[in-house]
């Protein structure tokens, strides 16, 4: 019985759950909650997963009112590989997440960090599952609201103008999608997306679809902090609880690719979007410029958060370059980066939460010598490192080998050149904190700190399970290489 | 009677274990050395039981985990790559002990860090030498990279630092931007990486194609060191002499023309590259290097900076001996593969040797020191006859083959370079000899210090003593490359 | 032609506030007036909407027998949704204005970035 209802369970748990935070006030009560829920939450997330391998399509209606009229939850391949992303992350994340937010949240607004957690959670899973465009939006600003609690809830008071940049972009950017959301409503009566993907080539190509087109990709460019409309990403990164930070990069940022993938696929139609509009060329452009920029970038920063910020943003180049490419390689390939960037991301701001509890400071220059004082620490940021970077043998030089070759496959050299390029800058600025921290001398870095005399136990695990997720999906790649692969067919070949 | 997959798997794997054994015996010194000296035995009986069976004509191989569909590391023993293992096992005994004697005399900081990443290094040496697909050879071929860099940045200072960072930057750079492209469009073009016998690339791909992926391949190898891609081997000249004598005269650097010549012979097939007359580009380019490096070699007054030009002239001796493509020549590359790896490794020693007796770098401060240190200038002089090719060495042998093949195809601008650079050879070589045995000492006084530390002339007397050998019984390797040749026609 | 453009004047004043919305978040260096700028930009989203639900004679979908045309209600539940969205999202800018009030002593945006350098 509850089987049939887990789809709207991945929902409604956290959102429950959020407001009992609230009522039980007390820091560490609210953290066993909020880690109990995410549990469920990714243990649902799997039995949705064997589910959808085993049946197919899941299509929920809400509240038993079946689609067009409802609202209905739509469950495809591509649902559950997100889903088991975002589970995945939170749940060991949150894990870690009591000490550092401990030390870097003050006591008493403990429970709120942990409501805007799940209420976030929330929101990331609701855009997920949902299958009605409308309902996508306000997931959307669910998540985003409860982001922007997140980011100005640290005592830096910095961290307070980072949150009120991102929600000014943010809710222009949530606008957009609204905007285009009610052209698509207007022109085809139904918000459902199954239904826009069907009544829409039956329009013709008039204005009002090019300019919904429009509208939601320069709004999902903000929210996803696509190249030249990442502006306020670095500061949401650097500023905010360096735990709220690493749960962004790994989650948020990917679920807007998805949405991008989700309109661009199930409701546009990527024969529009690309062949049509030769929309792809713009994508691929955006992509390139925001790898160099990004990577390029990340080189002459000095603290750790702000370099991986920029990072990020080059990441999310690799990522739209995959989708740009308009075949099915390079959706896979993308899709493969989504999975493996959200590992190798996570593990890298895990390392520098570390690094901030135990040094109270993520500036490189500060750092120096840290390799003596904390070995394990530094092995595991030169793990992900080097798994950014796509060395064999760890996650990220599968998002690369497949990266290139479907750029290979298409015939777009430059793009391979771009790849590579950016995968040398992504050595200076990995190797630049490596060399600090490895090979000089700790007496004008980190003798000078005082270090903080306790172990993140929790944290150390969390991070733990990270560094060897980046190796493990290194060798033995098939669970998101082929989930990736077959996403990619079901989207080029039908399901 | 062990199985093939478990020898393979202990040759590699027997380095790796012993760092866990070094780093647990950090504080006894004699104990730690011990297990430094006993793995490096076991690999050698390993790689010698492997070696029966390579002669026996058998290529033990081993698929261990596929990480990509169609892409697994995998092993499989092939005679090149035999030949290659044998000689990094087995110099690796002989350098384990010149380093004690080396690291003691100089009392070098960091030492146990040393050996380890030294060991890591021989084992990703032996996975480069029995790779038996593209993929595996990428995977080692960065942990060699990755390993060594503690080594070449051991000293710590800035210099050492900066050193360091253009060794990885060259190396690290040229393998992600050119060499994986390459290998990654292989893989779309034939559909797999392994290295087959005849080559998995066909004629119908295009003649441009295949030259550009060869020239991907040539600059992608960057340990090959063929110009301008050579300044890391240089710079890595800040690292402790055992590391310039093993790494950077053996393993390091033939791991990059054994590389370009498996390339050649497994992915290309010279049958093909044959049809396509610009590969003579490899050939120009090689012999370019060949004399542009031998002439900065004549100028450096530097023991050690002159060494590693030399050995840059002298990789390239190897390149170019692969672009002629006869198999005759090619034995003659792998020939040199040897013939070079053990006189270099004697010259650096020898440079050692000096350094630690004297604290002496300079080519210029060596006259008169033959008196002083016989043995070592002894080794120095049969050494570097052995690089200009003069009987009864071993760099004869492979120069003889060489020119054989150059001439088998009529290739009269291999011919010229090799003659050429033999005389720049001596002319950076002789030199030196002269200086040490028969000039006096500049300030005319007698010579205040003695012969270096035993192991370190046991050594250097032993690697000389093998360049002779290897002369008088070439038997084995000849008996491996002409297995080697068999498999290619 | 400007008939047709008097027939969609609702459409042009989606777009002019729209615009002015916009401007506002771009120029104005007060973050209260930022936020001023935000809530008219949604509020020209909410008309968007809801004047294409709107048929011309059209009244609300009650069955009386009397009218046959109706206007969508869909559009108007959607804005309900979006009304409360866009005020959750004024509150919680406001509450983060006036921290930043306490914390930086003021909420011009460019002496904020000043102190932040």
């Amino acid at each position: 019985m509850i089987s049939s209802h887990l789809p709207v369970l991945q929902v409604i748990i956290p959102l429950i759950a959020a407001p009992i935070c609230v009522i039980l006030r007390q820091g560490l009560l609210a953290w066993i909650l909020t880690t109990l829920v995410c549990l469920i939450s990714l243990i649902i997330s799997c039995v949705l997963f064997n589910q959808v391998l085993d049946e197919g399509v899941i299509s929920y209606a809400l509240g038993g009112w079946f689609s067009p009229w409802g609202i209905e939850y739509r469950l495809d391949k591509l649902t559950i590989f997100m889903l088991l992303i975002i589970n995945g992350v939170a749940t060991i994340v949150l894990l870690g997440a009591k000490e550092s937010v401990a030390d870097e949240i003050s006591s008493d607004r403990l429970y709120l960090f942990y409501t805007a957690f799940l209420l976030n959670l929330t929101g990331l899973l609701g855009v997920i599952v949902t299958g009605d465009a409308f309902n996508l939006f306000v997931f959307i600003e669910i998540a985003s609201l409860s982001s922007y609690a997140m980011i100005s809830i640290g005592r830096d008071r910095r961290c307070l103008y980072a949150a009120f940049k991102y929600l000014i972009f943010g809710t222009v950017g949530a606008s957009f999608i609204l905007i285009s959301v009610g052209l698509l409503y207007d022109v085809t009566g139904t918000l459902n997306m199954a239904d826009i993907f069907q009544r829409l080539p039956d329009i013709e190509n008039t204005k009002t679809v090019t300019t919904a087109l429009i509208f939601f990709v320069v709004g999902i460019g903000i929210k996803a902090a696509i190249f030249p409309l990442h502006l306020w990403l670095p500061d949401a990164y650097n500023y905010s609880p360096s735990i709220v930070s690493t749960f962004l990069a790994g989650t948020t940022t990917k679920v807007f690719i998805y949405v991008l993938i989700r309109f661009i696929y199930s409701i546009f139609g990527h024969e529009t979007v690309f062949i049509q509009e030769a929309f792809n060329n713009l994508l691929m452009i955006l992509a390139c410029a925001g790898i160099l920029y990004g990577s390029y970038l990340a080189i002459k920063q000095d603290s750790l958060k702000r370099l991986l910020a920029y990072s990020s943003i080059a990441q999310l180049g690799y990522m739209l370059l995959g989708i740009s490419l308009a075949t099915e390689a390079g959706l896979a390939a993308g899709l493969i980066h989504v999975f493996n960037h959200a590992i190798i991301k996570v593990t890298l701001f895990l390392s520098v939460v570390c690094i901030i509890f135990y040094t109270r400071t993520d500036s490189i220059s500060q750092l120096s010598g840290l390799a003596k004082t904390t070995p394990l620490l530094m092995v595991s940021f030169l793990v992900a490192g080097l798994s950014l970077i796509g060395v064999p043998m760890t996650a990220g030089f599968i998002s690369k080998w497949y990266l290139i070759k479907a750029s290979f496959e298409s015939g777009y050299w430059g793009l391979v050149l771009v790849i590579v390029f950016s995968s040398l800058l992504a050595i200076v600025y990995i190797w630049k904190f490596v060399e600090a921290a490895y090979f000089k001398s700790p007496e004008n870095g980190v003798s000078k700190l005082e270090l903080n005399k306790e172990r993140p136990y929790l944290l150390s695990f969390s991070l733990f399970i990270f560094v060897i997720a980046n190796i493990y999906f290194g060798i033995d790649s098939s669970l998101n290489v082929d989930m990736a692969n077959s996403i990619a067919h079901d989207f080029y070949h039908g399901f | 009677m062990m199985s093939d997959q478990l020898l393979i798997v202990l040759a590699i794997c027997l380095p790796v274990v012993a760092t866990v054994f070094i780093a647990v015996t950090h504080n006894y010194t004699n104990v730690r050395e011990t297990v430094t000296l006993f793995s490096a035995v076991c690999l050698i009986i390993v790689v010698y039981s492997l070696l029966q069976r390579v002669l026996a004509g058998e290529q033990p191989q081993l698929h261990l985990l596929e990480f990509l569909p169609g892409l697994s590391l995998h092993f499989k023993i092939e005679p090149l790559g035999m030949l290659f293992a044998c000689i990094a096992s087995f110099l690796w005994l002989i350098n384990s002990i010149y380093s004690i004697g080396y690291m003691r005399g100089n009392k070098e900081k960091h030492q146990t860090r040393f050996y380890i990443y030294f060991a890591i290094a021989i084992a990703s040496t032996i996975g480069i030498a029995f790779s038996a697909n593209l993929i595996t050879l990428f995977v080692f071929y960065e942990v060699l990279t990755l390993s060594t860099y503690p080594l070449v940045t051991h000293k710590g200072s800035e210099d050492a630092m900066r050193a360091g960072r253009v060794y990885l930057g060259i190396l690290l750079s040229t393998s992600i931007c050119l060499f994986l492209p390459a290998i990654i469009w292989i893989n779309v073009l034939a559909g797999t990486t392994e290295f087959t016998n005849g080559g998995i690339l066909t004629n119908d791909i295009g003649h441009g194609v295949i030259l550009i992926l060869l020239m991907l391949f040539a600059y992608g190898i960057g340990k090959a060191a063929l110009m301008p891609m050579h300044r890391w081997l240089p710079a890595a000249m800040v690292a402790p002499t055992p590391v310039s004598a093993l790494l950077h005269a053996v393993a390091v650097v033939k791991a990059g023309v054994f590389s370009i010549v498996k390339i050649v012979i497994y992915i290309f097939s010279p049958a093909l590259l044959s049809d396509v007359i610009e590969i003579n580009i490899l050939l120009y380019l090689a012999g370019l290097t060949i004399i542009v490096a031998s002439v900065i070699a004549l100028q450096a007054d530097n023991l050690k900076r002159r060494l590693a030009y030399s050995t840059i002239s002298q990789l390239s001796y190897v390149v170019l001996a692969t672009a002629l493509l006869a198999p005759i020549s090619i034995m003659g590359a792998a020939l040199h593969i040897l013939a070079h790896a053990f006189g270099k490794i004697t010259l650096f020693f020898a440079a050692g040797s000096i350094y630690t007796a004297t604290k002496k770098t300079s080519v210029s401060e060596l006259d008169g020191i033959g008196k002083a240190m016989p043995w070592t200038m002894g080794a120095f002089a049969i050494a570097s006859l052995s690089m200009i090719g003069v009987p009864p060495t071993a760099g004869f042998l492979s120069k003889w083959y060489i020119l054989q093949g150059a001439f088998s195809v009529e290739s009269w601008f291999a011919v010229g370079v090799i003659i050429i650079s033999t005389l720049l050879n001596a002319g950076y070589f002789l030199p030196i000899i002269y200086a040490a045995f028969l000039k006096k000492p500049v300030d005319g006084k007698e010579l205040s210090y003695n012969e270096a530390p035993l192991p370190i002339v046991l050594a250097l007397t032993l690697t000389a003593a093998i360049t002779i050998l290897l002369f008088l019984f070439p038997e084995t390797p000849l008996q491996l490359l002409n297995l080697l040749v068999g498999n290619m026609s | 032609m400007g008939i047709n453009i008097l027939g969609a004047f609702n459409y042009w004043v989606v777009v002019v506030l729209m615009m002015i919305g916009l401007y506002i978040v771009i120029t104005h260096n007060n973050l209260v007036k930022k936020l001023i700028g935000i809530n008219i930009f949604q509020t020209s989203i909410f008309i968007l909407f809801i004047s294409m639900g709107k048929i011309s004679g059209g009244t609300a979908p009650i069955i009386t027998g009397t009218n046959t045309v109706y206007s969508s209600p869909l559009p108007h539940v959607l804005i309900l949704t979006a009304i409360v969205v866009g005020i959750s999202t004024t509150a919680l800018g406001l509450a983060i204005v006036i921290r930043l009030y306490h914390a930086f002593g003021t909420v011009e945006d460019d002496e904020i970035q000043q102190e932040i350098e």
